[in-house]
């Protein structure tokens, strides 16, 4: 089952949020932590602006081409003894991942961090076939604990404080010395290490998500820091990845192009810690590796976008720089979106997969700064797309009633000069009056949203082109 | 004002064509002024055809058919100027970027509005970019701190041009707050709409305000100004809120955005 979205409640996700002191302590930590690292990776590579064109470009190439592209890659796969399973839903993903886990008799599935995982919801689909799955990757293992979705695609704990983090793992893991002192990051990630190293060696399936999928040779790329994505790959009888299929590219030389903006845009780093390569099971002579090598490709309604004016979203390669970057991200942080996908980035793909009437909200609440497309490594234009599912909205008349009035009524008045110049000066007269000497006004009738936080400065009194046709007049007479 | 190369010496200035903004135009007709006297001063002849607004409340609705109603009103009424200026990068923005894609698909239209974009200019930027004023003849005591409004930085990338000019307003002392690039939260209809986080937004911008200690905060754009004007005033601080180009003309006799009038004598 998937994850349920809340993303039709925004506003009143956003309203806890704003209330969450943990919560705004946290964020905090983004603002302060991605921001400066991205600008200075960037800057330590001259040739960083033209690589994200190169990067666009690989991805649109592909994406022109994809039918092309995935048959390429299953043969790939195929041919070096792996398995590549195509999944139109998200129930057909699981359905696939559960049958093989399955037939391998699987009792304990470690992961990887895979954000599509979370969008078919798989986690629940292995407990409900009486399977234990184990998240591997730090931040994922915490918000498994606390039974949480993530809160950003490459950080899914960065809406928790370190202070809480220890407090769950106080809680979780038992037998070990009540007094230990956790109050460093790395203490934590230690303890958390030491737990998992059993659980590694216990799985019997290992699942990890994609960051490429690359046709010629067959190959799934990962990126990671901990290392974890590795164990949980290697030691098991059975290695499935699960990847949608915009994830693909045509060639290695493609994605040592890509990589190079990666981790720059995420982190700051030139490259992440880890980046591995897997292609194929195990073959004779090797020392170590799955026995077995599934790739489950998710539509998911993503294919659906091609030809669309949402295609481009489709380059999206997951680096979260959009939302490190995003006052509204920083304002309310991950869960408020209601869905996997928070931020700009899923302000533009959440309506695509569950629906704009379900995910309206979030293609609406942005003021179209436009910093997340000036940071994107492929170029995506999130402010132009987001304006797009607003148009989606005001054609299905999903755009609330108050506001479609609204605007019709500024809109006969504003193609109507004259009418529009006799509207307004009697309105504007109104409110400067009403603004008294103040030259504010504290309560606006139609305004709340407004004047419940800030005033609203009064005009000045008559029109400037009421004032400049005057003011010319005069000096004509003159 | 003085500029390298002073066109008005070989013949007469461009023809400007004045886009107040409908924000300017019924809030603060001083922007306005302080806007045409900044282009004569450079030589401009500058007119004011009528208009109301550029679409963009209706473009960010998703209410494309009023857009492009209002889109042709502007294009008809700004034909033949050699320069449109608005003293405002959203507006500018909205007609260079975003009307040739409004009429993408218009074989009679997109001529006509990428005829209007590759002529219409962000007010501060225009003066030093296309104009190249180097200097403006005015004088402002005072701490200043400018806010680069989103639209006209990422979409017109003004940031450098206002500094440069503010640079040589007598008495004026520029001081950089943190965070300058980041929005305010106005968002147009998104500061009604989604007030709660717009507040959240420029509660941060504030404190960054307030922290430069500047006693005057300035930007180019009479939206998001709004915004911030209105809540340094609930939250009682005294940060003077003026547009840019009231500065840079020298025309500060005005009450600061936001602010009581002070009293004086003579003409009202």
């Amino acid at each position: 089952m998937t994850l349920h979205p809340t993303s039709p409640k925004f506003k009143e996700n956003a309203h806890q949020a704003l209330g969450d002191t943990q919560l705004q302590k946290a964020l905090g930590n983004v603002r302060q932590g991605f921001i400066d690292k991205r600008v200075h990776a960037a800057e330590r590579l001259p040739e960083f602006e033209a690589l994200r064109d190169s990067a666009r470009d690989i991805k649109n190439h592909t994406l022109a081409h994809l039918d092309l592209y995935l048959e390429r890659y299953e043969q790939a796969v195929t041919a070096a003894g792996g398995h590549v399973h195509f999944a139109r839903t998200a129930k057909e993903a699981c359905d696939i991942v559960g049958a093989i886990c399955r037939r391998l008799e699987a009792k304990t599935v470690t992961k990887g961090k895979s954000m599509i995982a979370e969008e078919i919801g798989l986690n629940a689909h292995l407990e409900g076939l009486g399977m234990e799955p184990v998240e591997t990757d730090l931040g994922e293992y915490i918000i498994q604990l606390r039974n949480e979705p993530p809160s950003h695609i490459i950080a899914p704990a960065v809406h928790l404080t370190k202070e809480q983090v220890a407090s769950d793992f106080r809680r979780v893991h038992k037998g070990l010395d009540k007094d230990r002192d956790l109050t460093e990051p790395v203490t934590l990630l230690g303890e958390a290490r030491q737990v998992l190293r059993e659980r590694f060696l216990a799985a019997d399936v290992g699942i990890t998500g994609a960051n490429f999928l690359v046709a010629e040779t067959g190959t799934s790329i990962i990126v990671t820091n901990e290392g974890n994505g590795d164990l949980t790959q290697t030691l098991p009888k059975a290695h499935i990845v699960l990847a949608s299929l915009e994830k693909l590219v045509p060639t290695l030389e493609d994605v040592s192009q890509i990589l190079r903006v990666l981790a720059r845009s995420a982190t700051g780093q030139d490259m992440s810690v880890y980046t591995t390569f897997s292609t194929g099971p195990r073959r004779p002579g090797d020392p170590d590796g799955p026995g077995e090598y599934h790739v489950v490709i998710l539509d998911n309604g993503r294919s659906a976008m091609l030809g669309t004016d949402f295609q481009d979203m489709l380059r999206c390669i997951r680096c979260g720089a959009c939302m490190n970057h995003c006052p509204v991200y920083h304002a309310v942080g991950g869960h408020a979106y209601g869905w996997v996908y928070p931020g700009p980035m899923g302000a533009v793909l959440t309506p695509s997969l569950i629906g704009v009437d379900k995910a309206g909200h979030l293609p609406n609440a942005s003021t179209f700064c436009g910093r997340c497309e000036s940071v994107c490594p492929v170029r995506i234009p999130l402010p132009k797309m987001m304006r797009h599912w607003r148009e989606r909205e005001f054609e299905r008349h999903l755009t609330p009633a108050t506001v479609r009035s609204g605007l019709s009524v500024w809109g006969f008045f504003a193609r109507r000069p004259t009418l529009y110049r006799l509207a307004t000066g009697l309105a504007m007269r109104a409110l400067a009056l009403a603004g008294g000497g103040k030259g504010r006004l504290r309560w606006l009738p139609g305004a709340g949203g407004w004047t419940r936080y800030r005033d609203f400065p009064a005009p000045q009194g008559a029109s400037f082109q009421e004032r400049w046709r005057k003011e010319r007049a005069n000096r004509k007479a003159a | 004002m003085t500029a390298e190369a002073a066109p008005e010496v070989a013949r007469p200035g461009p023809r400007v064509g004045l886009f107040v903004t409908c924000l300017v135009d019924l809030m603060r007709p001083s922007v306005g002024f302080a806007a045409v006297k900044l282009l004569e001063d450079a030589g401009c002849m500058v007119e004011v055809p009528v208009q109301t607004c550029c679409g963009q409340p209706a473009y960010n609705s998703g209410d494309r058919g009023t857009t492009r109603a209002l889109a042709e009103q502007v294009i008809e009424n700004f034909r033949g100027f050699d320069y449109v200026v608005a003293p405002s990068g959203s507006c500018a923005g909205m007609i260079r970027k975003h009307y040739p894609e409004l009429f993408h698909d218009d074989p009679n239209w997109l001529p006509r509005a990428s005829d209007l974009a590759a002529r219409t200019h962000e007010l501060t930027s225009f003066l030093v970019d296309v104009l190249k004023v180097r200097h403006v003849e005015a004088r402002y005591e005072g701490h200043v701190t400018y806010h680069d409004s989103c639209s006209g930085l990422r979409e017109l990338g003004v940031a450098r041009q206002p500094r440069q000019l503010l640079k040589t307003v007598a008495g004026l002392e520029l001081v950089e707050m943190q965070e300058s690039d980041v929005c305010c939260g106005f968002g147009g209809t998104f500061a009604v709409k989604y007030g709660e986080i717009s507040d959240a937004i420029v509660t941060k911008k504030a404190e960054n305000i307030t922290a430069s200690e500047a006693d005057t905060l300035l930007a180019g754009d009479l939206g998001c100004l709004m915004n911030m004007a209105g809540k340094l005033a609930r939250e009682g601080k005294a940060t003077k809120v003026r547009h840019v180009a009231e500065v840079l003309a020298g025309m500060t006799d005005e009450a600061p955005i936001a602010a009581a009038a002070a009293r004086r004598s003579g003409s009202a």
